[in-house]
């Protein structure tokens, strides 16, 4: 099949919005802030993409998500452009995906973090405050962290001491 | 010109403008032919080191005393593997010589490694584990930090990256050795232990030679030399906090980072690395 004319760059980035994080499928790439640009090199249309931590596994899968989301829609001629600078941040999420999050269990991360916020002596270290993460099931911010690592690189492990739920928080960065 | 239909509302000028954008950034080191050596010996250095702490993380997997760390050492282990993809990614751009990330990974054989004793020792315990975790996070941070600074823009953007995890990894690292230091008996009598083991190893990760010299020249990175105050610092005020006794030792093993002399346990961590490579070279997923 050979595409004619091309879609327009608005267009493409509404058909990205439809492409759920392949781990947190509650939210989208362009939900997360991943998709940071989308432009056509000649007929190329090239997607630049943005990995979350530089190891994640989900990167390659995210990427193969997009191309097949856009041959999809007739676009044969993608090419996914992998960028690290400026590195991905937590403030890029939105405040709509922040609360498809936490209602989907997974409190948000923290806005006031920032830089580091979340890597408590780190911050210390190099000047920062530590934080209070609000339980996304009761609201509780009676909460503590079981380990700064959880089920994927991008979240922590926390226990809320009000309700005794655990949950996943998502670390800023 | 290609047809770029539907795009009345669009500004073509600013998408031009933006697409230059996209190319990587110009960096007038990375083909520098005078400097390449040192950049490339340099930028293995990083890489490799990365490269090797991650894989002997990896090697927990499935093996760790309770679940959460089990987790953690893998997140870290994928972390510093995703470092490692950068650093030997534009090492491999530096070299020009149609190597890339895994090719310097796979097909390297142990005298071509770059990276400090320290991270291709033995796992030992999980307290060894995490005193030379900690040691070595406590390194890194601070060599990232100044990276950002860089005169090249391309590590600079690697490090800014890199500094954002390596944040986590050292929290945590600094927690767990302050938490089984100032523990039980046991725990501690095994951190103090494995603090005394790593130490001369650690003090490899601060020796100069010229390849140092001549990246910190051209501002590309600080010596090796001069992160030790703020690494002392560091380990000096979580050594307090965790009971335990810095090592009265300045002296350095050294042959690792210079490639001259790494320990027995190098090579055989790379046959089971790089078995697969080597047995079905270019094989992929």
């Amino acid at each position: 099949m050979t595409t004619t004319t091309l879609p327009c760059i608005e267009d493409v980035w509404a058909w990205l919005s439809e492409v759920p994080d392949p781990e947190i499928p509650v939210i989208s790439v362009t939900d997360l802030g991943i998709v940071r640009d989308v432009y056509f090199d000649g007929e190329t249309l090239v997607v630049a993409v943005t990995p979350t931590y530089s190891g994640c596994p989900a990167t390659s899968i995210i990427e193969l998500d997009i191309e097949t989301a856009l041959a999809r829609r007739g676009l044969e001629k993608v090419r996914i452009e992998r960028r690290i600078s400026p590195p991905w941040s937590t403030d890029w999420i939105g405040d709509e995906a922040r609360e498809k999050l936490r209602t989907y269990g997974i409190a948000p991360p923290d806005k006031s973090g920032a830089q580091s916020g979340g890597a408590v002596r780190a911050a210390r270290y190099f000047g920062g405050a530590a934080l209070s993460i609000a339980c996304p099931r009761c609201g509780s911010t009676e909460t503590e962290k079981v380990s700064q690592f959880g089920s994927t690189p991008c979240k922590a492990a926390y226990r809320c001491k009000s309700c005794l739920e655990p949950f996943d928080y998502f670390k800023c960065i | 010109m290609p047809s770029l239909p539907d795009m009345n509302s669009t500004d073509v000028v600013g998408m031009a403008r933006r697409a230059a954008e996209h190319q990587a950034p110009r960096d007038r080191h990375i083909h520098n032919e005078e400097l390449k050596p040192a950049l490339f010996e340099w930028l293995c250095r990083m890489g490799d080191s990365t490269l090797i702490l991650g894989h002997r993380l990896s090697e927990w997997c499935g093996h760790a005393p309770v679940l959460e760390e089990d987790i953690a050492l893998a997140n870290v282990a994928l972390d510093l593997i995703g470092h490692t993809q950068m650093w030997l990614g534009l090492a491999g751009e530096v070299e020009c010589e149609g190597r890339d990330a895994d090719r310097l990974a796979f097909r390297r054989d142990v005298a071509h490694f770059r990276n400090v004793l320290l991270v291709e020792k033995q796992n030992g315990d999980i307290g060894s584990t995490l005193m030379r975790q900690f040691l070595f996070d406590a390194w890194h941070i601070e060599r990232l930090r100044g990276l950002s600074e860089s005169s090249s823009e391309r590590v600079a953007e690697i490090a800014a990256k890199a500094f954002k995890e390596v944040s986590y990894h050292v929290d945590r690292s600094a927690d767990l050795v302050i938490r089984l230091g100032d523990g039980t008996d046991e725990s501690h009598r095994r951190m103090q232990k494995a603090l005394d083991s790593h130490w001369t190893y650690a003090n490899e990760m601060f020796t100069d030679d010229g390849v140092d010299e001549a990246v910190a020249e051209v501002g590309i990175a600080a010596r090796s030399s001069e992160l030790k105050p703020a690494w002392d610092r560091l380990v000096d005020e979580v050594f307090a906090e965790a009971t335990l006794v810095r090592p009265d030792n300045d002296y350095a093993r050294s042959g690792g980072k210079n490639g001259q002399r790494h320990t027995e346990h190098l090579g055989h961590l790379l046959a089971e690395m790089q078995f697969l490579q080597r047995a079905y070279p270019d094989a992929s997923w």
